[in-house]
């Protein structure tokens, strides 16, 4: 076990009565290189019948964060510090066998893979049925007849018949479907979507959005969405949260992080987006150099080593100043506010007509 | 899952009537010629080598020895001599002239039943045992039987078997040993008897199993479906049980298919370490006495019994692995 050192705190937003709240979380996994910190300080808010889109890289801690609120990290070489509270909830010190209670019922996961997600070796009527059966008592018939209603509820034809094949009979959307119909069995209060649509082709991925859009709208759930597709979010988020290197880089509504982006890392993900509109010979503008080590992180500013615009900055502050997230919409970088306000609209914008 | 096994049963059906054909063909079609080996000690007589070939029915073309042969088995054959053979005819033996399938059916029961018995034991010991390790990753049971195992696996049924006589025959007196009754004459004592057999045969196999068995659970506990049921809220040890142990288990079934042929050999060792009538031993003075159509019988009779079992280890795989009944 790690015994953690904090780092000067994250200024926290007001305390208010939000649905699912995340302060100051660390998870950090012992390995033989060395300690992993994958999410390093992440605050944010979620309130019911939102949803919050988490955008990244691979490697940014999205996932983690998510299986660190669910409880799925493995007891035994990971740390986890901060605070999660749903539902007036702590789920961070919560013993095991609560957060067993809590999973699938209150709180549930939909992956992104679903032909691996799922066990081969059973129907998915019967994957469907089982949280049912044990979360509420049902009879297996019950837990049946409610697998059929899910089935039929997330669009799949003929869901009396279809309930008893097994997952390598349905196509690939139809398997995301049955996954999200598993998530939803016990109507949680919260669920996290980790990139449900990226194994799918884009028309199938505008079905499921659009499906998770309506069952949130009838049962008001909370909904994580973590991608790094940011048009995914465009359609579905209402809040972001831009993550790099395991912490927050920049938080607003979507609007703001899609019209008027202030992290040079949002810049970035913008950039590398193609666009239909766009000229042919234009080429597109990855973001340089690749994630930083979280063994090893940079210090400073974890971006520096890719970033544009560390001498509009000057002197060594990047490199040596580890810039804070402001309370509610802000980012986390050294640029004043007009600086990023003007290197947007005179540089960044003009490139993502 | 019906057409599944009728497509196996057939393919069974087709590689033991290869089988019969390929040892039909070694036995008879070799330079040797089996009247040498059957006219003992009148062989300078022609005459009579010539009378033995017409009684075995060596005069005949081949492809109808084979078919006479093959029908034999099913239903029974009158040699050519006028000798009558019921089904399941065998042919004769050469060393003592008598029907070969008397023979079987006295010793083909302790064979079995050591073959049954001691798979039963190092499946239920090995991959208990695996289980447990994997449960326990990394804490003191799962170093103690990894260590254990690997002496297991170290060990041969001829240097355990004395061994194990000595503690628990003689010196303990919990098992019996020494007597050999018939599966027909007494078969509770027959069955107490293999109890001692059955476990020193599985202690060769159950480190092996215990080893496999862990890793492959270990595997499957990292599988993404495992994570997704856990997301579900069930509890760790349903996921084990019905989620991992369903994964590893197809494999286990896989391993134990590969190894049939392995368990009838350790079978027939056991025989010979503790003295019992089986077929190991039965074949093992045919082929010393050159007694071809004995030595015949027991080839057929093993290799159709490993082809059988072989389609039932397919059935119980296609039962674990849905996916499999398409294929």
């Amino acid at each position: 076990m790690t015994t953690l050192t904090k780092p000067e705190a994250e200024p926290t937003p007001q305390e208010s009565e939000h649905f699912l709240s995340v302060r100051d979380l660390y998870v950090q996994f012992a390995t033989e290189d060395g300690v992993v910190k994958a999410v390093d300080g992440l605050s944010f808010d979620l309130d019911r019948g939102k949803t919050l889109g988490i955008v990244g890289e691979s490697g940014s801690g999205k996932s983690v964060t998510n299986l660190a609120i669910l409880g799925l990290h493995n007891p035994r070489n990971t740390t986890v510090a901060g605070e999660i509270v749903l539902g007036g909830q702590e789920l961070t010190g919560a013993s095991p066998r609560t957060l067993e209670k809590l999973r699938g019922k209150k709180m549930a996961m939909i992956f992104q893979d679903s032909l691996t997600a799922l066990s081969p070796y059973y129907t998915v009527g019967r994957q469907i049925a089982e949280p049912y059966m044990k979360h509420n008592g049902a009879s297996k018939k019950e837990a049946k007849n409610r697998a059929i209603e899910m089935l039929a509820k997330v669009g799949i034809p003929q869901p009396q018949t279809r309930v008893d094949d097994y997952p390598h009979q349905f196509s690939g959307g139809m398997r995301q479907r049955a996954m999200i119909a598993m998530a939803l069995v016990c109507d949680p209060d919260l669920v996290i979507a980790d990139e449900p649509t990226t194994a799918l082709d884009v028309t199938v991925q505008a079905q499921i959005l659009d499906l998770l859009k309506d069952l949130q709208q009838e049962t008001g759930t909370a909904i994580i969405l973590i991608t790094h597709d940011l048009g995914v979010i465009a359609n579905t988020a209402d809040d972001v949260v831009v993550m790099y290197a395991g912490r927050a880089v920049e938080r607003g509504t979507v609007r703001d992080i899609l019209k008027t982006p202030e992290h040079p890392y949002a810049w970035g993900l913008l950039g590398s987006i193609p666009r239909l509109s766009a000229d042919v010979d234009v080429p597109l503008a990855p973001i340089p150099g690749s994630p930083p080590s979280l063994l090893n992180p940079p210090p400073g500013c974890p971006f520096h080593t890719r970033c544009a615009f560390t001498d509009t900055v000057g002197g060594d502050r990047c490199r040596t100043a580890r810039p804070q997230l402001p309370a509610g919409r802000g980012s986390a970088c050294h640029l004043t506010q007009d600086q990023k306000r003007d290197i947007f609209i005179e540089q960044i914008q003009p490139r993502l007509r | 899952m019906l057409r599944f096994l009728a497509r196996r049963a057939l393919g069974a059906a087709v590689i033991i009537l290869a089988i019969s054909l390929i040892t039909y063909l070694l036995f008879f079609v070799l330079p040797t010629d089996p009247a040498q080996l059957a006219c003992g000690k009148n062989c300078s007589n022609t005459q009579l080598v010539a009378q033995i070939h017409h009684n075995m029915g060596l005069d005949l073309p081949v492809y109808q020895q084979y078919w006479d042969y093959i029908r034999g088995i099913f239903v029974g054959r009158s040699m050519p001599s006028g000798q009558s053979c019921p089904a399941p005819c065998f042919g004769f033996s050469f060393a003592n002239d008598q029907p070969i399938w008397p023979l079987i059916q006295n010793r083909y029961p302790t064979t079995l039943s050591l073959a049954i018995g001691g798979s039963a034991a190092f499946l239920l010991i090995g991959v208990g045992l695996g289980m447990l390790s994997a449960w326990q990753q990394g804490k003191t049971f799962d170093r103690v039987a990894s260590s254990v195992s690997l002496v297991g696996n170290s060990v041969q049924i001829y240097f355990i078997g004395p061994l194990a006589i000595a503690l628990f025959a003689d010196k303990l007196g919990w098992l019996p040993h020494g007597s050999d009754p018939t599966w027909s004459s007494d078969p509770i004592g027959s069955l107490t008897n293999m109890i001692l057999p059955c476990l020193v045969m599985s202690v060769i196999f159950w480190s092996n199993y215990s080893r496999q068995t862990r890793s492959l659970m270990i595997e499957q506990l990292s599988e993404d479906h495992i994570r997704t049921a856990r997301a579900k809220g069930m509890s760790s040890r349903y996921v084990f049980y019905r989620y991992a142990l369903r994964g590893a288990a197809a494999s286990i079934i896989t391993i134990f298919g590969i190894d049939l042929g392995t368990v009838l050999g350790g079978a027939i060792i056991t025989e010979a370490t503790f003295g019992l009538h089986g077929l190991g031993m039965l074949a093992v003075n045919a082929v010393g006495s050159l007694d071809l159509p004995l030595e015949m019988a027991v080839m057929l009779i093993s290799a159709s019994s490993i082809v059988i079992v072989n389609v039932i280890v397919d059935a119980c795989y296609a039962v674990i692995d849905p996916r499999v009944r398409l294929a």
